[in-house]
């Protein structure tokens, strides 16, 4: 398995986010021009034959999702989730800040296979720098006659527009997303409808992800058969990922899908801060369970990760090392699943809660080892039972991190019940202080 | 985001903190209670039923500055349906208010011709619209897991000490603002810089003051993509 350039290839060259060096470098080329001029469902089916799967975090197929798009006279939609907030997750960010044309070129193809003629790009609002970036290219295609009507005289037309969203994890979620863009709450809706039946403005609308929409321009200037032969069966290409935490050199990298674990995380990233041991990793954001030390020779890929218990998700491999309790991180997590909750369901909204309140609990010393198997329960009440998934993607990875560090738990409980003891006592001890009757709860 | 203010000052003991009638001591037999005697976070701050709703703004009593009506209109125009531009219209109103104040809501609800309460349900799902006072400059430390793990905490508290007292400033933790390559980070006013020393942080807060630009050096706007060490072995 080696390290691919496709997406990253000479990505830091100076000024490959203006149209000028991009086009010097073959970009809205001879593929781009011959794409607008294939038929619609010959460009769905190479898109299908490459094997591409969303790079957002569901890992479905591309093409088959871009073959759900109805046929007709009607307004559809594409809209690029550039969302990225999965905790752990920045390769988005550095695509739009280095070859945001990239994208742009992406989307023109991947609306026109859709039949798409209006397009958004949903960038959340924390990342203005990129989304200035980005304003800029899609000015220049449009003075380019790259976007809007006839683009190079073709029968394509497509409008796009840069959306910048306000700091809200759940706009991610694909029907979040077009709530927001509908500007309202971005409460996620019910499915089906799908998107691809009923989306943004009740259209049918096409929503991929950044990488994703990216990747389009390679596969068909390769060809599908060609893009198809990189990787491993069921996840074909290169994947960037983003690699964070207790790591010699957090960063992103683009590698051949199939590349062991222990070779990402030991040869581009440099091997574990000061020499020590993995304790466990997120092998696709925070929302994946986690994976062990053990589980370091593990292909990364999307079934292999699946077998192994996890997923693939977003590409974010967070790494904690042998120092570090799981309980202070498992409270981290739930946190942030806590504030993102959107409230719509219960058990998201009291679920997170409650975890964050149990573990709270831990630390403070005043758990008894019964809330471990409450707090456990609660996971498993949450999964499956919400109108998203970010509930299920609060509970697999607080569920996983119980399962396998449960007597790291149980004794990180004893041992803050005895030091909150202890101090309980001490502070009873010092003259003149009136002790608590029902203070030992 | 859910949650009123209120929940923010829920502390490590999962008890309310701050302005509260909290009784003497946990475990005391006395129950803690947010004002208005409720037990639970986000109702402390009950609607006036006495009052009507507000409806949408009347021009004629609702003076918008110009620059921030015609930039309502301009974002109104690029959507299909215009009423998705009401983040963008919060944002600019925000930027002319620094916060999303009663006024700032109605103005937007005035060009946009909403109800001030639509626009306040919007304005309080997004964490980046500020639904109380706050100093203008925004400090985002990410307090998220890969920050975290790479001192975070310590980062937000020393950002604080040093800023304590000063009415310029909002400093937040934030969630993961996708920059835990450079962790700890931190966004001032949407600039990211990281990773962030705590000795650093005198020089940072000194330049947000002088309005100067903040650690040059570790911007990410300037980090290269591909590391040259990182090289594959088979
Ligand atoms: C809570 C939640 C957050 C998500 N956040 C993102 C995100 O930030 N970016 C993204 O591309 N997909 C995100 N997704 C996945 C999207 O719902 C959707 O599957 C994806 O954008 C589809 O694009 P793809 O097929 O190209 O991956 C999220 C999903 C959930 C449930
Ligand atoms: S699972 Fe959580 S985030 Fe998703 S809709 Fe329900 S409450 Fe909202
Ligand atoms: S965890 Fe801090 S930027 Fe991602």
């Amino acid at each position: 398995m080696s390290q691919e350039a496709i997406l990253f290839k000479g990505i830091d060259e100076p000024g490959l986010n203006t149209l000028e060096v991009y086009k010097r470098r073959g970009g809205y080329g001879d593929v781009f021009r011959k794409a607008l001029s294939t038929p619609r469902d010959a460009l769905v089916t190479e898109l299908v034959e490459s094997g591409l799967r969303g790079r957002g975090g569901a890992g479905f197929s591309m093409g088959k999702k871009a073959s759900f798009m109805p046929k007709g006279a009607m307004d559809k939609y594409l809209v690029c989730n550039a969302d990225e907030s999965e905790p752990g997750t920045f390769k988005d960010r550095e695509l739009m800040t280095k070859s945001p044309h990239m994208l742009i070129e992406g989307m023109i193809i991947g609306a026109y296979a859709a039949g798409a003629t209006r397009s958004f790009i949903y960038i959340r609002g924390e990342y203005a720098q990129q989304a200035d970036i980005l304003d800029a290219a899609v000015a220049e295609a449009y003075a380019d006659g790259l976007l809007g009507k006839h683009i190079l005289g073709s029968d394509h037309s497509l409008e796009m527009l840069v959306h910048r969203g306000a700091g809200a994890y759940i706009c991610g979620e694909e029907t979040g997303l077009l709530d927001s863009l509908e500007g309202k709450r971005g409460n996620p809706r019910l499915k089906p409808p799908f998107p691809a039946n009923q989306g943004l403005y009740q259209g049918p609308t096409l929503i991929n992800n950044v990488e994703t929409l990216a990747t389009i321009p390679h596969i068909l200037g390769m060809g599908a058969a060609e893009y198809a032969k990189i990787g491993v069966e069921n996840s074909t290409g290169t994947k960037l990922i983003s690699v964070s935490g207790h790591v010699k050199r957090p960063g992103n990298y683009e590698i051949e899908l199939g590349m062991p674990v222990r070779e990402i995380l030991y040869d581009l990233c440099g091997g574990i801060e000061g020499d020590r041991e993995v304790k466990f990793y997120f092998p696709g954001g925070s929302s994946s369970p986690v994976l062990t030390g053990d589980d370091l020779d593990l292909p990364y890929d999307f079934d292999s990760m699946a077998k192994a218990g996890s997923m693939l998700g977003s590409g974010a491999i967070i790494v904690v090392d042998d120092q570090t309790s799981v309980v202070d991180v498992c409270l981290k997590l739930a946190q942030f699943y806590k504030h993102e909750s959107c409230g719509k369901c219960t058990p998201c909204r009291e679920g997170t809660q409650w975890t964050v309140k149990m573990l709270e609990r831990i630390i403070a010393g005043t758990a008894t080892p019964m809330d471990l198997d409450i707090m456990a329960s609660v996971q498993t009440q949450i999964i499956g039972n919400c109108l998203c998934v970010l509930g299920d993607a609060m509970a697999m990875p607080v569920g996983s991190m119980i399962e396998k560090f449960r007597p790291e738990f149980e004794a990180y409980i004893e041992e803050a019940r005895a030091r909150s003891e202890r101090e309980l006592i001490a502070s009873l001890e010092e003259p003149g202080e009136v002790p608590l009757v029902g203070s030992l709860v | 985001m859910s949650e009123g203010t209120a929940a923010e000052n829920v502390g490590t003991t999962g008890l309310p903190e701050g302005d509260l009638t909290l009784g003497q001591h946990v475990g005391s037999g006395e129950i803690p209670r947010y004002e208005g005697g409720s037990r639970t976070p986000g109702w402390d701050d009950p609607v006036d039923l006495t009052k009507d709703p507000a409806v949408i703004p009347d021009p004629a009593d609702c003076p918008v500055p110009e620059e921030l009506r015609a930039e309502i209109e301009r974002h109104m125009a690029l959507y299909p349906d215009a009423r998705s531009a009401s983040i963008p219209a919060l944002m600019a109103a925000q930027k002319v208010h620094v916060w999303c104040s009663p006024t700032a809501i109605e103005q937007v609800a005035c060009v946009m011709r909403l109800t001030p309460g639509y626009l306040a349900a919007v304005a309080t799902f997004y964490d980046m619209l500020e639904t109380s006072p706050v100093g203008r400059h925004r400090v985002y430390v990410c307090t998220n897991i890969s920050c975290s793990l790479r001192g975070a905490d310590e980062l937000l508290l020393r950002v604080q000490e040093e800023t304590a007292g000063d009415p310029d400033f909002n400093v937040r933790g934030f969630e993961c603002l996708g920059a835990c390559d450079i962790a700890p980070m931190a966004s001032v006013d949407d600039v990211y810089v990281g990773p962030v020393e705590l000795d650093e942080v005198p020089d940072l807060v000194a330049q947000i003051r002088a309005g100067t630009e903040v650690l040059p050096e570790k911007q990410i706007i300037r980090r290269k993509s591909v590391d040259p060490n990182a090289v594959s072995t088979s």
